[in-house]
């Protein structure tokens, strides 16, 4: 995500290139690479190892983006310029208007594309060895699914999501700051898909909207955010372990039954 | 399966493997050739299942190798070698609890046909994979149960499910450690129907299973080989293998080897 962040950053201050076009491509193939490299030795790990070792990697990147200041920025972190969409220039545009307008309609098509997209992985035959692997690896072996190889597939293509993801908030923001690479801010994205419900395809997408909406009210009720979304996310995974989607799921199956 | 027997399929030379103290594989050898069906026999603890494990690349022996059509397969682990034609089930049901039936099968078709880097085809519009995975549920009379959750099927299903995905992958030679475990007695022979004319349909040429039951054993096999701690007792066609007491009676203890023989003198059995 800070990948894509700070590639928007990178392509619109110091290379004055500010193609919203451009900036997705190239923090999807600059994460892509990354991940790719960083995967190849994930993988060989899994559960509490893989989380570590991805945690440190994160770090590591965190660290980088502080200390090496005159690339970027150090903590003061880099402006982010408004990008052109699809060549057409807003910079006469209100900041509000623009964010709640044109940009807000950019995004939303990527996140509908993007959807789409991950609904065709997973439901090609790919996502079906995906699955195999989440539900038995070592069955999944026994079938001939590489798991290694499928496992560094996902983490790739998770990368380039996150790329586009970081690629689409850093205009949003205008400044980026190593703070997106602390490990909190990993944390949150787990929580959001923990809330929505990880197993359903849509879960993520409504633990994100959810989390967004809630953290907004709340935050704006009590300065003691944090606890109320702690006692939540404790909620969650005691009452309702497959989250919102899951507990949608489960109520739909019932009335189902009932009715 | 006899018709065409031959060529070495499986050769395991001098394996060994041992637990701490316990030796659960003790210097054993033997091939497997072409069109065989054999069966291993033995107590608990015999090394049954560690011989399979070790044979399909689970489990590294201690010393000693493994030769699958003239390649060495030692430890070279079970992704591989499904890709060259050897598949295996499972003692214990070992399955998708969260993929239904056809889902379950299509992650071999899929594995078999090399299409698993398929991103963005429809997995259900191929009807090459639906179409395989369908063939392996009928010939496991699963078919009608396709859309069934596997985690709600009964025992006997889930394990001839586990069967049929190994079949699926269409290997050479297939491994079935106690393919009939858990299931009633009634139901054993028609499993075994049921593998040998899949198997053909499919065009397997070897098969080696553990198996508990004798009956089924000397009624399917073209050869019996008995482990006993982690040694070959013996290794012959079920017909000399019923007729060695010491054998029976090792293998099988004292209850089977009795059953055995008063059935023998009573005239019941060939031999």
């Amino acid at each position: 995500m800070a990948v894509g962040a700070y590639t928007a950053a990178f392509l619109t201050s110091r290379f004055s290139l500010p193609y919203m076009e451009l900036i997705l491509v190239a923090a999807v193939i600059a994460s892509a690479l990354l991940a790719a490299l960083i995967g190849a030795i994930c993988v060989r790990y899994t559960k509490i190892y893989f989380a570590m070792l991805t945690l440190a990697f994160g770090m590591l990147f965190y660290t980088f983006l502080l200390k090496f200041y005159y690339l970027t920025g150090g903590d003061e972190g880099m402006r982010v310029l408004r990008p052109y969409l699809l060549g057409a220039d807003f910079s006469e545009t209100p900041k509000m208007q623009f964010l709640v307008g044109s940009y807000y309609i950019y995004a939303f098509v990527i996140l509908a594309i993007l959807t789409f997209v991950m609904w065709k992985i997973v439901s090609s035959p790919f996502g079906l060895c995906l699955k195999a692997i989440r539900d038995n690896p070592e069955k999944a072996q026994y079938l001939g699914v590489s798991v290694k190889k499928y496992r560094w597939c996902a983490f790739v293509i998770s990368a380039a999501y996150a790329a586009v993801g970081g690629a689409l908030l850093a205009p949003a923001v205008g400044q980026v700051d190593p703070g997106l690479t602390y490990w909190t801010h990993s944390g949150t994205l787990v929580f959001m898909s923990l809330l929505g419900g990880f197993e359903h395809f849509l879960g993520p997408l409504i633990g994100g909207i959810v989390y967004i909406l809630l953290q907004d009210t709340v935050m704006s009720l009590t300065s003691y955010w944090r606890f109320i979304f702690g006692a939540i996310l404790t909620f969650v995974v005691i009452v309702a372990p497959g989250g919102i989607a899951g507990l949608i799921g489960s109520l739909a199956k019932r009335s189902v039954r009932g009715g | 399966m006899a018709e065409e027997k031959g060529k070495a399929m499986l050769s395991a030379t001098d394996l060994r493997k041992s637990y701490g103290d316990f030796r659960a594989l003790d210097g054993v050898s033997f091939t497997i050739n072409e069109g065989e069906f054999v069966s291993i026999i033995g107590p608990n603890g015999a090394g049954k299942t560690t011989l399979i494990n070790v044979l399909t690349g689970l489990v590294t022996p201690d010393t000693g190798n493994v030769v699958f059509r003239g390649t060495e397969i030692t430890g070279i682990g079970p992704e591989k070698l499904s890709k060259m034609g050897m598949a295996r089930s499972f003692q214990l049901v070992n399955i998708f609890p969260n993929f239904s039936v056809l889902e379950f099968l299509m992650v071999a078709v899929v594995s078999r046909l090399g299409k698993g880097t398929k991103f963005f085809s429809s997995l259900l519009r191929d009807r090459q994979i639906t179409d395989g995975a369908m063939d392996v549920a009928q010939l496991f009379g699963l078919d009608s149960k396709k859309h069934v959750l596997t985690k709600n099927l009964p025992q006997g299903d889930k394990k001839m499910l586990d069967v049929a995905s190994a079949f699926a992958l269409h290997p050479e030679i297939i491994l079935l450690d106690e393919p009939t475990s858990g299931v009633s007695t009634s139901d054993k022979n028609k499993i075994m129907e049921t593998l040998v004319s899949a198997s053909k349909k499919i065009g397997i040429k070897s098969i080696l299973q553990v198996e508990h039951d004798m009956d089924l054993v000397f009624s399917y096999s073209d050869r019996v080989i008995a482990l006993y701690q982690g040694k070959i007792l013996a290794d012959a066609t079920p017909a000399a293998i019923e007729l060695d007491e010491e054998v029976v009676c090792t293998v099988m203890g004292q209850k089977e080897c009795f059953k055995i023989f008063s059935s023998l003198l009573r005239g019941e059995r060939r031999g």
